[in-house]
């Protein structure tokens, strides 16, 4: 009967324990592989022992152990990330502390700091990934750690989980339509929902600021997304998909990357024919500052902080993708690219290291004597990829000091970088300007979105001349080898044995691939609508309602949430309060209440006026004779007999003899 | 108001009390429950003394009493009564069975099969029993006091709430206190106090103060007070559904009694407050494991009086 029997029990039952520890454990697994080795181990063994311990009764640690724990768990994580806040080491330290704090659990007050911990660790999770699998995953933990906070204020026996479950998820329904009216009305502050810290982000797999032979052919194995691509209206042959990345003027024998650009810092001239291709583009979050574009871009309304640089390169002028970016372009694929090449790029555009591929050199030293025009060279060239047994393969044979020479003249095995790579080289020898590009190439179209996906295994590398006149020009030496490789993409060029599961072509057809392309199509949905919804996307948005500014999004968001709440609470005020009667005895009682209440005895909701009259009298013996008299005049007015005006003026008369 | 009853009341209440030692509030809701014309059923562990209870309300009131053991193979018409052909006048002659009796112990009710309770169970609802075509009606006064036990033990068949309803209140009577248990073990066995019990009242009182109940005055305010109660059972979270109208009369009936018991000619809050547990309790269909008896208290906390 007493109050205090209504509370839960102050110590945990075994099954909320349970309950608590299989929530922890859901909460604190996707944390795991981001966790250094020893810290993984420590909070996965510290669940199982605690499981253990909760069904077999064992004791649990003395407090200076817990102690030694803690410490040692946190010159652990210095030890391991050199600091203990920021990401992934803050991230680290709570779970490694909310595992260390399952140690000392044992009471309600402990399940309470676990509950709130819970839903704050669930929130890291949005740190590491923001994808469409991950906000199913978040629902479905914060329902059952809501079920657990149900569990941990429940007075009474343990309620069946399927109760709580059931409860919880009501109640996280019930929180959707304020997160959806807090997502949408919430001003935005430019840049991602997650601003992450500095050292946010693993590493990716994606191209990269040098090319050695293998490089590339790596990539292929990766279904990862590079971008997607949605065009307004035409869509370029597949021939024509060359999308532009990061371009390399320096050979170092072996390898190509981007040298010293001394004095190069100008867009170069370009000439820009026929109508473009209008085109949406959201690049995956590279870590690098180059921004992809389809061969070649034009230079007016470029994206926000983007420049064309000195190889006509799109890149951000400062900082790198560190967030998925979209933004619009026009490409024309036809185009004369810088017709006079001023001379410190010429002269960058044909250096060779002297000692190192000397049979290709000597090679193209032929051909420049016998050749009438650099296009015949060109030409030549190409012809002998055509002609000679090379072969397009994902796996090409080791190479030697030399790999251009042992590449054109030995193995003639290779992937697009070695192509690339001796095509420029040979141009060089023979005096002609060179450099190799690398992007992707191709693309595969969703159906189900009509957009195009880019993916890393789309990653190719191929080669820019420049002759006179016509500037720099795009020669594919993988094209002559491997026409299919342009035409229909990587996975009708190479053989199926070499092909990643997901590129070949025998599975590509039927439900799974269309299901992977739905799954991709509902990625794009998600990425646009809610990992995209930034400023822009929202004033765009709230302008269909004719909101125009923040301060007016604001006065919104108040707005409707204080008529919600307000209304809201009025219902509850309106149901818990019964309308007090009004009539003469009451008003009169009421009055003795007043009068009570000031003296330090106010009478409970609950309590009739006979129990009270008694309370009364027992607290202020000077009271009793007078209390009495009040309690039975008012008593019998309004329960015994029907009121008279008499009786009621006795009520009154006894009511103001009441003088505390 | 014709007569005071308090007096009576009072010495029935001081002659059972010298049987049932230091149970003053259950005794008083068992009279209660008697003059509300209801049937109680008493959930205790064995010998804590129901059947002396019983027992002792028979006599008080000088009415006639049939103990009743129920077993699994016990069958309703070894409750109801059976016709027997006599060969003497060539008919089938009736034999009554125990129910046709002012006072029914019907002891370890939920051990019999549901047939066998529900025939016991509409002989109380109906206070008549029929049989062969004919229909008997039982005594007046009429009281059924069943008594089971608690928990789920083997070879039980819990009564369903529908059955629980027949009953006005339900009681635990619990351990005595020290004190009582001291007395209980030096003085004279319980039933041989019994049999030296006067009766104080007859049954024919016993009916006129069963009327007078029924004349008890609620007021307005008191039955507002009643429906906010019942009320806030239904809109109780941890309970399936509320109290029903059926529940609500019983509540009024219980207090009017209690106001009697008390001496006064009208029922005030303090009434329906002190009855509304033993009536309402067994009634709640409470979530699984909760505890009704806390759900009930819960509610009486929770309700402002009027």
């Amino acid at each position: 009967m007493a109050r205090s029997d209504n509370l839960p029990p102050a110590r945990l039952t075994r099954t909320v324990l349970l309950r608590l520890l299989a929530v922890q454990a859901l909460v604190l697994a996707p944390h795991l592989p981001r966790l250094p080795l020893w810290a993984a181990g420590l909070v996965a063994v510290i669940l199982l022992w605690r499981t253990a311990a909760a069904l077999r009764g064992w004791p649990l640690l003395p407090g200076w152990m817990r102690v030694l724990l803690t410490i040692g768990a946190f010159a652990g994580i210095y030890a391991s990330f050199g600091r203990v806040s920021g990401q992934t080491a803050g991230v680290a330290l709570i779970t490694v502390m909310a595992a260390l704090k399952l140690t000392e659990l044992n009471s309600r007050r402990d399940l309470m700091v676990m509950v709130f911990l819970s839903y704050f660790l669930l929130v890291t999770h949005f740190l590491f990934s923001q994808e469409l699998w991950t906000a199913a995953y978040l629902m479905l933990s914060a329902t059952l750690i809501t079920a657990l906070l149900i569990d941990a204020n429940h007075a009474g026996g343990v309620l069946p989980a399927r109760v709580v479950t059931v409860m919880a998820g009501g109640m996280v329904l019930r929180a959707l339509p304020l997160m959806a009216l807090i997502f949408v009305l919430f001003p935005r502050i430019p840049g991602p929902i997650w601003g992450l810290p500095a050292d946010a982000g693993a590493a990716r797999s994606g191209l990269s600021d040098s090319m050695a032979p293998g490089e590339i052919a790596e990539l292929v194995g990766s279904d990862a997304i590079a971008f997607r691509v949605r065009f307004d209206g035409a869509v370029p042959p597949p021939g024509e998909r060359y999308w532009r990345g990061p371009t390399f003027l320096r050979f170092d024998g072996r390898s190509w990357d981007g040298g010293s650009r001394a004095g190069l810092v100008d867009a170069p001239a370009a000439e820009l024919r026929g109508i473009g291709y209008r085109y949406e583009l959201t690049l995956e979050p590279t870590r690098t500052p180059w921004l992809f574009a389809l061969d070649l871009p034009a230079r007016l309304g470029l994206p926000e902080g983007a420049v064309i640089n000195a190889d006509h390169q799109l890149v951000l002028a400062r900082g790198e993708v560190r967030e998925r970016r979209r933004y619009r372009l026009q490409s024309h694929p036809d185009y004369r690219l810088q017709p006079a090449l001023p001379a410190p790029l010429r002269a960058l555009a044909t250096a060779l290291p002297k000692a190192a591929n000397p049979r290709a050199q000597a090679l193209a030293r032929q051909w420049r004597v016998e050749a009438t025009s650099d296009a015949a060279i060109v030409e030549r060239a190409l012809r002998m990829f055509r002609e000679q047994p090379f072969h397009y393969t994902l796996s090409p044979p080791m190479l030697g000091r030399d790999p251009v020479d042992g590449f054109l003249f030995e193995t003639r095995r290779g992937f697009c970088e070695h192509y690339a790579s001796s095509f420029a080289v040979l141009m060089r020898a023979a005096g002609i300007p060179a450099r190799v590009v690398t992007g992707y190439q191709g693309g595969e179209r969703n159906t189900i979105g009509d957009y195009w996906i880019v993916r890393q295994s789309d990653a190719h590398a191929w080669t820019e001349v420049w002759l006179a006149d016509r500037g720099w020009l795009r020669i594919d030496p993988t094209a002559a080898v491997a026409p299919a490789r342009v035409e229909r993409g990587i996975g009708s060029a190479l053989d199926d044995a070499e092909l990643p599961d997901f590129l070949n072509p025998a599975l590509r057809n039927g439900y799974r691939f269309d299901l992977r392309a739905r799954w991709d199509w509902l990625n794009a949905r998600w990425n646009h609508w809610v990992l995209g919804y930034g400023p822009e996307l929202q004033s765009e948005f709230l302008r269909r309602f004719g909101i125009d500014e923040w301060r007016e999004m604001i006065l919104a968001l108040t707005g409707l949430l204080t008529v919600l709440l307000a209304g809201f609470g009025l219902l509850l005020i309106r149901r818990s309060t019964p309308r007090p009667v009004d009539d003469a005895p009451s008003r009169a009682w009421r009055r003795l209440q007043r009068r009570l209440a000031r003296a330090g005895l106010p009478q409970a909701v609950h309590e009739g006026p006979a129990d009270y009259a008694a309370r009364v009298a027992s607290a202020r013996p000077d009271l009793a004779a007078t209390i009495a008299d009040a309690a039975r005049r008012y008593i019998a007015v309004r329960y015994l007999d029907a009121d008279s005006d008499g009786d009621l003026k006795a009520l009154r008369a006894a009511i103001a003899r009441v003088r505390p | 108001m014709s007569s005071n009853p308090g007096p009576e009341l009072n010495a029935a209440l001081a002659a059972l009390s010298t049987i049932i030692l230091g149970k003053e509030r259950q005794l008083r809701l068992s009279l209660a429950c008697l003059l509300a014309r209801g049937h109680l059923l008493i959930e205790d562990l064995p010998g804590v003394g129901k059947t002396t209870l019983a027992l002792a309300l028979a006599r008080v009131f000088g009415l006639h009493f049939q103990r009743l053991q129920f077993t699994s193979d016990l069958l309703p018409a070894d409750i109801l009564g059976v016709s027997i052909y006599d060969t003497g006048t060539g008919g089938f002659r009736f034999h009554p069975g125990p129910v046709f009796s002012e006072v029914v112990l019907a002891d370890e009710i939920n051990r019999a099969s549901p047939k066998t309770q529900s025939a016991l169970l509409e002989a109380m609802e109906e206070r008549q029993v029929t049989s062969d075509g004919a229909t008997r009606a039982l005594p007046d006064p009429f009281f059924v006091i069943a008594t089971q036990n608690p928990g789920e033990q083997i070879g039980t068949y819990p009564l369903p709430e529908s059955q629980l309803d027949r009953f006005l209140m339900r009681l635990s009577l619990g351990y005595p206190a020290a004190a009582a248990e001291r007395a209980l073990l030096i003085e004279p066995e319980r039933r041989d106090l019994l049999a030296g019990l006067p009766p104080v009242l007859t049954a024919a009182r016993l009916c006129e103060l069963q009327a007078e109940v029924r004349r008890v005055r609620t007021a307005p305010a008191l039955v507002d007070y009643l429906l906010a109660l019942v009320r806030a059972s239904r809109e109780h979270r941890a309970l399936r559904h509320g109290l029903s109208p059926r529940a609500g009369l019983a509540l009024k009936h219980a207090a009017q009694a209690w106001a009697l018991l008390e001496g006064r000619h009208g029922v005030i809050p303090e009434d329906l407050q002190a009855v509304f547990t033993a009536v309402a309790a067994h009634r709640l269909s409470v979530a699984e494991r909760a505890d009704a008896q806390v759900v009930a208290a819960e509610i009486v906390a929770s309700v402002a009086v009027p």
